[in-house]
């Protein structure tokens, strides 16, 4: 099983990134790296100068390096920018908008989570105009992933198995909006929330994060329970989106468990205290909501529960 | 400009043909439709009765099989491209990349419409639709303005088709799951969005509280008119204070736009609404069939007659003017 680490969602500050970067490069047992600004062009400029130095430090420390395009590209300077990327021969490009895929012009690369596979006829179609690796969407169950990954055995199925989970993405700034700013004079302000900024249901429960024109999860997605039935379905590489936590040691904890020198209780018991007060969840593998924590017994009881009442049960396991 | 007026049942079918629709469009009765709502929809039967019916008042009908076909179901969706080819579709609307390969290397015939659900937001995104699967035309996503909008149909090659009415997506189209994460039902895998199964009403402490699965999407008070809690429209809050952080609950109408879509070579416009009834439809295509045949004298579009029929009664020009952003 491979370890990749997705790309920074956040407007982090760019010291701070490319540091993050540095860390990740000689520390982190991950094989893959997605670098790049997929979420918004705005902030590209802020990143590209530490870009080489970023990439040539993963490089040289034995990572593959990836480079990520933009999820939403409408302006001018964003189709230019995507070509440019689609240009770059010396890596390989993840596609996270089908803009990208027209300039590959077939050459080997990955599809990102953002792309719509739901389906082995989509990833054979992908597949036979280079797709190397597919990162599939978020909220696929594990029966459409094995699905896939049975009908694509060369092609490397990624899951998305730890961070908040990317929801929707819009052409408004929700950043912007809040601080009454308009989106061509945003002032930056999602840099102030480096995590994403956290969104309550009117009773203060916690339910989304706000990142731009991203909106996100406000729970962490954690597959570390699920590991080995991944593995089972096909899948061969985890993805880690960076948070502001300490993701070199998720990555360990991640490799230990793989490598059987950790336990999955203790790893989850580890992980809870590397990103703290943040919910774990992973319900959108189990077929639940996404915002559902389900372990093996409580799907034996819904299960149960379902057959019963002959109804959709939703709120198990919570 | 066309105009494709939606129709839910074989009745909003004959209204929207009546009513002065150039096309219609409608889906089947099951997964492979994005308004797969119950007691809505096509039988097989029914949608070949509602072409011949269409057809013979000069309409053309467009069938959307818009979802992302589900792994290990696909057989699923390939019946129905066969099923409305077989039936005399005008065009099939469709989403997933795979239903597309499908579609053009099975019918190779057949015109095939880019669906609003694969958000194709500029000219190399939809080049991409047109070269790989011989595309005619493309629905915009509700993410571009009217500039916007008129450099993509002045570059591509295809129609280009745009939404003027009714429901308003405010997170780029396909590309949104924050109605699973909260239900387990997504519009890309099950057609449907804030599902109403999963919608729950309560009174607590005076207020009446919308609820979609586990959560809160808003409260009203006594005196305030209660929405459905769809879930980009919800009231929440953050440090920052609370309030509809997303979007209000506004509909899309862009009728004053119209005179601006047409100088941009828009081919078609799109009313929202295959959920909606038989009164809906004849108002909503009746008054935009008006407005257009007075654009064609040289009319200026009237706004504000089609308020009542929208979603929490007030409306929004949306990403088409771009201050929205």
């Amino acid at each position: 099983m491979q370890l990749t680490l997705g790309p920074v969602l956040y407007n982090w500050q760019p010291e701070q990134w490319r540091d993050f970067y540095f860390r990740i490069a000689e520390e982190a047992p991950v094989d893959v790296v997605v670098v790049g600004e997929v979420v918004c062009s705005k902030r590209s400029p802020f990143f590209e100068a530490h870009m080489p130095a970023v990439i040539e430090r993963l490089a040289a420390c034995g990572k593959q390096v990836v480079l990520g395009s933009l999820i939403l590209v409408s302006l001018p300077r964003e189709r230019r920018q995507t070509a440019e990327l689609a240009a770059n021969t010396d890596f390989m490009v993840e596609v996270n908008d089908l803009t990208c895929l027209g300039s590959l012009m077939d050459r080997p690369h990955a599809i990102g989570p953002f792309v719509n596979v739901y389906n082995e006829a989509t990833a054979t179609y992908f597949a036979s105009r280079g797709a190397q690796r597919i990162c599939l969407p978020p909220e696929l169950p594990m029966d459409s992933i094995q699905t896939i990954a049975a009908a694509l055995p060369d092609v490397t199925m990624e899951v998305f198995a730890f961070g908040r989970v990317p929801l929707a993405i819009s052409a408004r700034c929700y950043h912007a909006r809040l601080h009454k700013l308009s989106k061509d004079n945003c002032q930056f302000v999602c840099e102030r929330d480096p995590d994403g900024l956290p969104v309550a249901t009117l009773d203060g429960e916690p339910f989304l994060a706000m990142n731009g024109v991203q909106t996100l999860s406000h729970a962490c997605v954690n597959l570390l329970g699920d590991v080995d039935d991944l593995a089972k379905a096909g899948v061969r590489a985890l993805r880690f989106s960076p948070q502001q936590c300490d993701m070199v040691a998720v990555a360990k904890v991640f490799r230990d468990l793989l490598d059987g020198r950790r336990s999955q209780e203790d790893g989850m018991g580890e992980l809870a205290r590397i990103y703290p007060d943040i919910p774990f969840v992973n319900g959108f593998i189990h077929g639940q909501p996404g915002a559902v924590l389900t372990t093996k017994g409580t799907e034996e009881n819904l299960r149960q529960r379902k057959a019963q009442a002959g109804t959709m049960v939703h709120e198990a396991g919570q | 400009m066309e105009l494709i007026c939606p129709a839910g049942t074989p009745a909003g079918l004959k209204a929207a043909v009546e009513a002065g629709a150039d096309a219609v469009y409608c889906g089947f009765r099951d997964e492979t439709n994005a308004r797969n709502f119950p007691g809505l929809n096509f039988s097989p039967e029914e949608l070949q009765t509602g072409i011949a019916y269409a057809h013979g008042h000069g309409v053309k009908v467009l069938v959307a099989i818009n979802t992302f076909a589900r792994a290990g179901a696909f057989d699923v969706w390939k019946r129905a491209v066969d099923t409305a080819v077989e039936a005399g579709a005008d065009a099939l609307i469709i989403a997933d990349v795979g239903v597309l390969d499908y579609a053009a290397r099975r019918h190779p015939d057949q015109r095939l419409h880019v669906s609003v659900q694969a958000a194709a937001a500029n000219p190399d995104a939809i080049e991409f639709y047109v070269k790989a699967f011989g595309a005619r035309r493309v629905v915009l996503p509700r993410v571009l303005s009217v500039a916007e909008i008129a450099a993509i149909a002045h570059e591509v090659r295809c129609e280009t088709e745009v939404f003027v009415f009714g429901g308003l997506c405010v997170m780029e189209e396909g590309r949104c799951s924050l109605s699973s994460y909260a239900t387990g039902q997504s519009p890309n895998m099950n057609g449907v969005c804030s599902p109403a199964s999963h919608v729950h009403y309560r009174e607590q402490d005076g207020q009446l509280v919308s609820r979609l699965g586990a959560f809160t999407i808003n409260k009203f008070a006594a005196e305030e008119p209660a929405g459905y809690p769809t879930l980009c429209k919800g009231r929440f809050q953050t440090e920052h204070g609370a309030g509809y952080l997303f979007e209000d609950p506004v509909s899309l109408d862009a009728t004053t736009m119209l005179p601006e879509l047409q100088k941009a070579s828009v081919t078609a416009l799109k009313i929202e609404g295959r959920q909606r009834g038989r009164a809906y439809i004849e108002r909503v295509v009746r008054n935009f069939r008006q407005t257009l045949a007075g654009l064609e004298d040289g009319l200026s579009a009237p706004a504000g007659d089609l308020v009542a029929l929208t979603e929490g009664q007030s409306t929004t020009a949306g990403a088409y003017r771009k201050t929205w952003r």
